[in-house]
């Protein structure tokens, strides 16, 4: 008997064709011991007995048994912590540009939503680590409070480090040896204890994935005393962690406060490190009571999976944010 | 085009002359210049293995990817993992670019991870330090051709993250001794150029051979985003782009060709590109689903199609006063058509005919004069 896995998104709640290929995958078993089949197209020859269950299930939060379903947003940033089964390049960087008129905000909550909400059973739990220059821990637990997320419990679940950076000041005047001056100390401290808690989190066996996320680099720039040099080291120091231990990272910026006639050097070189890039805009046609701007999401890896421009409306509500394709509201 | 490149790459420098050199230049609008990178380096490692090159061993330089990345890259192109100690050599600029993990180590913020043993990485914890760079790049080519006559390609993964840490003029001072060196075959290395000024790119371009810019497709005209044509522009830039070379001889010729290429799964298709005319004509014509324009076959048969209306001569030359000719011809050829009439009204005078003088070419009236003026009234 032959058994053929597509992307047809088969699930209970009756979802089709929305989801990626990468986002689920097929169990063959009796509930305990299983069969795995990688996601996308792919083929099983063998015995199939009757009573087998066949699971279908999503990798990454919303399990497709619980009825949920990616929208519009997950759909076109994609899996944040690389499939495991597939390669070993680690997690992805996702770069989310905003602009005053337009927060981008929101797009970081979801993702924090996404990284720390309950996982499917087996999986490992994902560790977030958010680096704050912005916000204080009460804001983001209120909002996700809202949003059905308690971080509060997953801060005591150790799966959630919550890094208060509004204080930091890089020290000044550091000499590097060759007599010239320096801010960059401060910003070896903060890796320093990123890392250690990646590596605390991954040694003691509890989390395989980590996610790291910096709101906002440009408050971060500020802390660095303006110096756009050493925020770059530090996110290139961050870039390591990816590679040396599958981290995924996100980080906030601002498009606008950058010389708008040639583009800021931060920004492209941030742009260059992304992965996936999503630019949160107001609506290009003025504005509308229903929609409260648009997003425009490039998603450069794995070229033949994943949709690679991405652009449709969204609008923030008080619990949630609906996205949806331009024209498809009245 | 990009075998041209690999071929100049391969066959290395001549006694007596710089390397060739390298540089592959792309920009965020269409940023496949590592892809573009990974190609030439998997090209000209297949070249060192099967001993068709002038080098017999590569230094790459490190700095965008880490040495795992390049190391898999290698494998998946067949590479045997074992023969890398023999010719290739990684100095390692990704994973401690400024000594922040040394530092951190030393004073026991993290743990120490001892880097994977092996003799073909070696570590740079000092990148702003570029002598120190260059004795590292040569002391690891000496490590694999000896002090002899061998000589070694280099390949730098990111020239614009060492313009980032050091000065232009030290960065081509890196360049130009890697060139002139008795032991360096060619050179070849990634520059970001939109992140640099426009004569950072002037200098590094004079100081190499061959450059290989990457431009997108299409350039949307209006930047703003979010206009579905612009969207579509991006959609096209996502993965396909093309491929700019420009060589320059010995004797000054400049060289200048066109390619496309096109991102696959885990590698780049070169292909040439598309003929001028295939271009312009298509640039001409309105994308319609009908076709608009004729084949030759129907060219020539829309000329054989006789019209109703036209004379059809019936095996005798057509004379049709047009009134344009001069009045001695026109009296001889009347009088030939009229005797020509006369037959035919002799042959067949049942038929009536209807003889037809074509106007001169009257000049049109001049707007003030009167057109009745002649007349006596």
């Amino acid at each position: 008997m032959e058994v053929w896995v597509r992307r047809m998104g088969v699930g209970k709640n009756g979802d089709s064709g929305l989801l990626p290929d990468d986002d689920f995958g097929l169990i063959l078993g009796d509930g305990e011991s299983g069969l795995l089949l990688a996601g996308g197209e792919s083929r099983f020859t063998g015995f199939l007995p009757w009573q087998c269950i066949v699971y279908i299930w999503s990798l990454e939060g919303t399990a497709m048994e619980n009825g949920g379903s990616w929208n519009l947003l997950d759909q076109a940033i994609g899996p944040l912590i690389e499939d495991p089964y597939a390669s070993r390049s680690g997690g992805s960087v996702v770069l989310i540009e905003d602009c005053v008129e337009t927060s981008g905000a929101f797009v970081l909550h979801h993702l924090i939503k996404r990284s720390i909400s309950p996982l499917p059973p087996h999986s490992s739990p994902v560790l977030l680590i958010l680096v704050s220059f912005a916000r204080s821990f009460s804001h983001y637990d209120r909002i996700l409070r809202k949003m059905g997320c308690n971080v509060v419990v997953q801060r005591d679940n150790k799966r959630f480090i919550f890094l208060d950076m509004r204080k930091l000041e890089c020290p000044e005047a550091m000499s590097d040896g060759d007599g010239g001056d320096t801010f960059e100390g401060g910003l070896v401290d903060l890796y320093g204890k990123i890392q250690k808690a990646v590596e605390v989190s991954i040694v003691n066996g509890g989390s395989r994935s980590v996610v790291i996320m910096i709101d906002d680099i440009s408050l971060l720039e500020v802390a660095a005393k303006g110096s756009s040099n050493h925020v770059l080291d530090f996110l290139h120091y961050c870039h390591t962690l990816k590679t040396d231990f599958g981290c995924s990272l996100a980080f906030l910026n601002h498009e606008d406060i950058y010389s708008s006639t040639e583009r800021s050097n931060l920004i492209l070189q941030m742009e260059y490190l992304a992965d996936v890039v999503i630019k949160a805009e107001p609506l290009a046609t003025g504005l509308a009571k229903d929609v409260h701007g648009q997003l425009t999401v490039m998603n450069k890896r794995n070229f033949d999976r994943w949709k690679k421009m991405s652009y449709f409306h969204f609008r923030v509500r008080e619990n949630n944010v609906e996205y949806f394709y331009p024209g498809s509201r009245t | 085009m990009a075998e041209l490149i690999c071929r100049a790459l391969r066959d290395g420098a001549l006694d007596g002359e710089h390397a060739p050199a390298l540089t592959i230049k792309d920009s965020i609008d269409s940023p496949f210049g590592p892809h573009v990178f990974n190609h030439v380096l998997a090209q000209l490692s297949a070249n060192i293995l099967a001993a068709k090159s002038q080098s017999q061993g590569l230094v790459l330089v490190a700095s965008s990817q880490s040495p795992s990345f390049y190391f898999d890259l290698l494998k998946s192109r067949g590479n045997d993992v074992a023969s890398f100690h023999k010719w290739l050599r990684v100095l390692d600029c990704y994973t401690d670019p400024l000594g922040w993990k040394v530092r951190l180590m030393a004073c026991g913020s993290i743990s120490s991870r001892s880097p994977e043993a092996s003799n073909t990485v070696r570590l740079c914890t000092d990148v702003r330090n570029l002598d120190n760079l260059s004795l590292s790049i040569m002391e690891l080519g000496r490590e694999l051709v000896g002090q002899g006559k061998g000589r070694f390609s280099v390949a730098i993964d990111s020239a614009s993250e060492m313009i980032r840490h050091a000065s232009i003029s030290s960065v081509a001072a890196l360049l130009s001794n890697l060139r002139s060196h008795d032991q360096v075959s060619c050179a070849f290395w990634l520059l970001h150029s939109d992140l640099h000024d426009v004569r950072v790119t002037a200098a590094l371009e004079y100081m190499s051979s061959m450059l290989g810019s990457i431009e997108p497709m299409n350039r949307p005209a209006n930047v703003q985003r979010g206009n579905s044509e612009n969207l579509s522009l991006f959609e096209q830039n996502s993965n396909k782009g093309k491929f700019h070379v420009r060589l320059k001889r010995r004797n000054g010729r400049v060289r200048l060709m066109n390619e496309e290429f096109c991102i696959e799964q885990s590698s780049i298709k070169f292909t040439a590109v598309s003929s001028e005319d295939g271009i312009i004509s298509q640039g001409l014509v309105p994308k319609v689903q009908f076709n608009l324009q004729l084949s030759e076959k129907e060219r020539i048969e829309r000329a054989k199609v006789v019209l109703p209306f036209e004379h059809q001569g019936t095996g005798k030359p057509i004379e049709i006063y047009d009134g344009r000719q001069s009045l001695n011809e026109s009296s001889t050829e009347s009088t030939n058509s009229s005797s020509a009439e006369k037959v035919q009204t002799n042959q067949d005078p049942g038929k009536g005919e209807i003889i037809y003088f074509r106007d001169s070419d009257d000049e049109m009236p001049d707007s003030d004069e009167d057109p009745d003026d002649d007349l006596d009234i």
